[in-house]
């Protein structure tokens, strides 16, 4: 398959019980042209990683609302009423990350690292079942990386090769998201030929970008 | 004064010039109003961006900045943005000077809950954890009780966010910190008794009231 491809192609990277991710926060950086294409294939039963799920009827949360995601792991929901209820009623399996733990999970797994150790998290519920490690004296908690199948990302610009410019507060999640997965997808606003991008300005590497799509 | 105002006016005299602060949203974030104008501070947003910023309005909207709140914001000059692991590598890696957090409860043992409550309220942490385990100053502000509720207990009830992590609490009756990992009560705010606070504060502390 050709690195640019076309919107409505993302069907093709869907399997059912998957697990995606989905970069941005409160749906700012939030790739919505490629949600509207999940939204319209039949998918369903998906884990999804995201650090929240926006707001009932916007970005990721439309997601929420039409019950393609079974299993969370997110850092906030208190913003989507929609998420708090499925959880509540048992038709979403929620794991709640720490923000920064979820940053580093998903690096973890862009990096290859076997994990991380942080003391965020220590004394709380979210030390429950892991390893705790000492070191120096002080004690860390084991976090492993998160296995990704596919992730989307949004940035502003791309070159044909995949290499990504981002604006504002987008970069969020999606930089890191984007090296994570087996495939990353991009959606972009604009697409430059190669070269025409400054290579001292370049936010993500072409190499972490299977695809990208103008949207 | 309504007590948010007198505990964000406070909060904002913790600042000092050139501190790197994230503040919390809603109470926490009220004290911005009341920084001096003799210093300037830089704010950090968890999702990614760092200096001053101000609400956007229609003329200087860009969709793609917003702060930690989901509200529409503009970065003055000088500012910088990141990406969610370089933000989080500022938390953690101890490069806060102070964050400001609001609390369900807080504890005589620096205890933190402010992420859930078991069968009612279920928001999730964000980034608190982080804030609490990686910030170099933790301050609470928070109204002093919930419906009449003490919030400064002998031990946290609910499920915490971080253990013997709170270097200070500011509410409107008054300023805790914890000197030497106990907790002392080092202001009164004005027309409250040491007799008032007692008697919604089930926490031990030691009066050593400042000036």
């Amino acid at each position: 398959m050709e690195k640019q491809i076309q919107i409505h192609q993302i069907s093709e990277f869907l399997k059912d019980g998957m697990t995606i991710a989905i970069g941005g926060f409160m749906g700012c950086g939030n790739a919505h042209n490629i949600i509207d294409e999940i939204l319209k294939s039949n998918v369903k039963n998906l884990t999804l990683i995201a650090t929240d799920t926006a707001r009932d009827g916007y970005g990721i949360g439309r997601l929420i609302d039409d019950r393609r995601i079974t299993k969370l792991l997110a850092s906030h929901i208190g913003t989507n009423k929609e998420t708090q209820k499925q959880v509540i009623e048992g038709f979403i399996d929620l794991e709640l990350v720490p923000q920064g733990t979820l940053a580093e999970r998903i690096r973890a797994s862009a990096a290859g690292l076997g994990g991380v150790l942080t003391q965020t998290g220590l004394g709380t519920e979210v030390q429950d079942g892991k390893e705790v490690i000492t070191i120096d004296g002080k004690d860390y908690i084991l976090e492993l990386p998160i296995k990704i199948d596919l992730a989307f990302i949004l940035a502003q610009k791309a070159d044909e090769a995949g290499n990504l410019i981002f604006n504002g507060a987008t970069r969020n999640f999606n930089v890191p998201m984007a090296g994570a997965a087996k495939v990353t997808i991009a959606e972009v606003e604009e697409i430059v030929k190669n070269g025409e991008l400054d290579p001292n300005f370049i936010h993500t590497p072409f190499i972490y970008i299977n695809h990208i799509i103008k949207a | 004064m309504e007590a948010k105002q007198i505990i964000a006016a406070r909060v904002a005299q913790e600042f000092k010039n050139g501190d790197f602060v994230n503040l919390g949203i809603g109470l926490p974030t009220l004290a911005v109003d009341y920084i001096s104008k003799d210093i300037h501070i830089n704010l950090h947003s968890e999702n990614g961006f760092a200096g001053v910023w101000d609400k956007a309005n229609e003329d200087n909207i860009d969709k793609d900045v917003v702060d930690a709140g989901g509200t529409n914001v503009v970065l003055q000059k000088g500012g910088i943005f990141f990406d969610s692991v370089t933000s989080f590598e500022i938390i953690r890696g101890g490069h806060l000077d102070m964050t400001v957090l609001g609390a369900l409860e807080v504890d005589e043992e620096g205890n933190l809950a402010n992420w859930k409550i078991p069968g009612k309220l279920l928001p999730g942490m964000g980034g608190a954890m982080d804030l609490v385990n990686g910030a170099k100053k933790v301050i609470i502000s928070m109204v002093h009780t919930a419906r009449g509720n003490p919030k400064i207990l002998k031990k946290c009830t609910l499920p915490l966010t971080g253990k013997g992590v709170v270097d200070m609490i500011i509410t409107e009756m008054g300023v805790f910190e914890f000197i030497n990992n106990k907790l002392h009560l080092t202001q009164l705010s004005k027309g409250v008794s040491l007799e008032e606070i007692k008697a919604l504060t089930p926490a031990s502390y030691i009066v050593a009231l400042k000036d």
